[in-house]
């Protein structure tokens, strides 16, 4: 078993704590869902680190501040949808790490298929905040990415998408292109069938395609410790023939150096690999819903001591990297980012009835040029 | 010139569009080694490799999901469901992604893919086999549905369809798969999706059916003509986009109309068209538009198939009472 995790690299393989080893004394099956323990982590949660990064200093500074700018993000859009400006959201408070990681390690035309809480990673990964709350003012138009952007629209139905990175990755493969496929997904979605049918088909097919879950605990109100007897999530890996990482998904470095590790053996021609990233949902699963009814809240409060922000900032900070005037200017340029994107996505016309008819086949049907002569005439 | 069935020239057609546009490949169970359970992709794997032609996991909805995102990434993925009974599990697939992603992305992506079904009864075969639910494809806003009934249409429709930059869903009629052989140029044509095909001229009565059933249907006109009644038949052949323009200039000639098709009567696709003469050829219309369908049972086994067969004489009844009224 451990053979073919080993073609995650070779400096990573001494940190992967070897958890699909039954044998190996490894924690309950419990502790294993739930816990921290028995993953792959770099900076603990106090900012401290467990082994030399391989980033630079510098790098460290950028992936902060990607956090920071998703996390106004985050907190903005609650803010609008409460003003009604934008249509229910899907927070990711306390996720920015494993999005903002697993998006850092990909190269600019990878391609990705997410979800509707992933938008710090598909905005790091390409796609622009301004479209991203286009589509959330309740416009498909939100869903055309700049060209160059090979990002598909993120997944409303849950675990449909997955098999679409193995699909993309693998017209890649057989194009002849080094370009993989990043799908992220939730650990709800590890029960849908297509979980399986997607993990099989990449395996089969050797497809270029990093499976990246991110483990927040809860599909909706369903704790993860009831979803699945299976140790991890990336246990499961195992039953489909290729590698599969627990990761600390609140350590943007170890997420970041796993998914690289991933999509490097994917380019290489290695096949997949799924990773899991251990978070914690902070907030709501979306604006509609009120987790007090499903969670105690001692769980929020262990891992607000976790934050993945905090561990850099107390990281930097150490360094002499980071100052409270620093982060105000990171919070404020940010600020102001979103603030524009939202303005420009407000400022964008309403969208046509002809836009509408136009846009459901390359060439509009004659039946659909019925129903433009139709909704024409009663002022459609 | 070639004297083909239905099932070589589909067979023809795919290697025509392998040969064509190296964008193409085929997946689907069993397609490869041998052939696919009709043999309709016979030699193809051979003559093409292997990293264009693939066997799959038994899994529709890998199937079709794959192929979405292969048609995304700019290729032009063949894939086959064994019949339309099992194309159930690829339902969610089809519906919420094929479908939809170029309405999502507003044109960035589309999804230039097919995806052929065997589909119909009257071969005896095990339960989910036989099924005709064309219409779960036909509601659907961003599919085409096409549903050839004849060697040469199936050939220039299937290569139209792999053309086509949306998604078509190609329904194959089992049991014509071998019933008749046609003469068809042996050559890469294609047949406009959309338009009806006016088979037969006529002036008292239009039968109008698709698939399978247009051969009981032709039948009928057959029977018919013997007594002196002059039949239109049209083979509708595109279910969606449906052809209205071209139904109601032939009902608004014939002012009669008979719908034939296998599918149960209850929400058939029957109901569509005769919803759309009602709409647009009511003045024009002698006599009530019938409908001659399956029954709104589950489609049977093998000793019931008869039962459940619109017959050709259930046909000519429907039409006689229509020209009578």
């Amino acid at each position: 078993m451990s053979s073919r995790r080993s073609g995650l690299g070779r400096g990573l393989e001494a940190l992967i704590p070897t958890n699909l080893d039954a044998t190996s004394g490894l924690p309950t099956r419990q502790n294993q869902a739930n816990g921290e323990d028995q993953m792959f982590g770099l900076i603990n949660p106090e900012g401290t680190v467990r082994d030399r990064l391989p980033v630079t200093l510098e790098e460290m500074k950028a992936l902060y501040a990607d956090m920071v700018e998703a996390r106004v993000y985050d907190t903005k859009s609650i803010a609008m949808q409460r003003q009604g400006r934008l249509a229910t959201y899907a927070p990711f408070h306390g996720q920015e790490a494993a999005q903002i990681g697993a998006a850092a390690a990909l190269r600019e035309d990878d391609w990705v298929a997410a979800t509707y809480r992933d938008a710090a990673l598909n905005w790091r990964a390409g796609y622009p905040w301004e479209l991203l709350i286009l589509g959330r003012t309740g416009d498909e138009r939100g869903g055309q990415v700049p060209e160059g952007v090979n990002i598909l629209p993120p997944s409303i139905t849950v675990g449909g998408h997955m098999i679409h990175a193995v699909g993309l990755a693998w017209a890649e493969k057989l194009s002849g292109t080094d370009r993989i496929a990043l799908t992220s997904f939730g650990d709800g979605a590890t029960s849908e069938g297509d979980f399986h049918e997607a993990m099989n088909f990449a395996a089969v097919y050797q497809t270029p395609t990093v499976f990246f879950c991110q483990n927040n605990g809860y599909a909706i109100s369903y704790p993860i410790s009831e979803q699945t007897r299976s140790e991890s999530i990336a246990i499961k890996a195992d039953a489909y023939g290729m590698p599969g990482v627990r990761v600390d998904g609140n350590d943007v470095v170890a997420v970041l150096v796993a998914v690289r590790e991933a999509a490097s053996l994917a380019r290489s021609g290695g096949g997949p690999s799924l990773i899991e990233a251990v978070t914690y949902r902070m907030g709501p699963h979306t604006t509609a819903d009120d987790p007090t009814r499903y969670r105690d809240e001692s769980e929020g409060a262990e891992w607000e001591a976790k934050d993945p922000l905090t561990r850099v900032r107390n990281l930097l900070e150490r360094q002499g990297a980071w100052t409270q005037d620093w982060q105000d200017e990171l919070e404020t340029q940010a600020s102001e980012t979103i603030e524009k994107a939202v303005e420009w996505a407000e400022a964008v016309p309403e969208p046509t009835f002809e836009e509408m008819i136009n846009r459901v086949f390359a060439e509009p049907t004659p039946p659909l040029l019925d129903h433009w002569e139709e909704g024409r005439k009663h002022g459609v | 010139m070639a004297e083909l069935n239905l099932a070589q020239a589909v067979n023809g057609a795919l290697g025509m569009a392998l040969d064509n546009d190296e964008r193409v490949v085929l997946l689907g169970e069993d397609i490869g080694r041998t052939g696919g359970v009709f043999r309709i992709t016979d030699g193809l794997r051979d003559r093409f490799g292997e990293n264009r032609v693939f066997d799959t996991p038994v899994a529709e909805s890998g199937i079709v999901g794959a192929a979405f995102g292969m048609a995304v990434a700019g290729m032009r993925p063949v894939a086959e469901i064994q019949f339309l009974g099992f194309s159930y599990p690829a339902y969610d697939q089809v519906v919420n992604h094929v479908a939809r992603i170029r309405n999502r992305t507003n044109h960035r992506f589309g999804a230039p893919m097919v995806i052929r079904i065997p589909f119909g009864g009257g071969i005896g075969a095990a339960e989910h086999h036989s099924e005709s639910t064309e219409v779960i494809y036909a509601h659907i806003p961003g599919l085409k549905v096409v549903v050839p009934s004849t060697p040469r249409d199936a050939r220039g429709l299937l290569l139209a369809a792999i053309e086509d930059p949306d998604p078509v869903i190609f329904l194959e009629p089992i049991r014509l798969y071998r019933a008749v052989k046609e003469d068809i140029p042996d050559i890469y044509y294609t047949v406009g999706i959309g338009p009806v095909r006016v088979e037969r001229q006529g002036e008292d009565i239009t039968l109008i059916s698709w698939g399978a059933m247009m051969k009981e249907t032709r039948a009928a006109a057959g029977v018919l003509e013997e007594d002196d009644v002059s039949v239109e038949v049209i083979d509708v052949r595109t279910l969606s986009p449906l052809d209205r323009e071209g139904i109601v200039a032939s009902v608004q000639k014939t002012g009669r109309a008979v719908i034939v098709h296998e599918a149960p009567l209850t929400a058939g696709f029957g109901a569509e068209i005769a919803a759309t003469i009602s709409e647009q050829a009511l003045y024009s219309l002698q006599a009530p538009v019938r409908r001659v369908t399956g029954w709104d049972t589950v489609f049977p086994l093998k000793r019931s198939e008869a039962h459940y067969l619109p017959s050709v004489d259930r046909i000519v009844s429907a039409a006689r009472a229509t020209l009578e009224d």
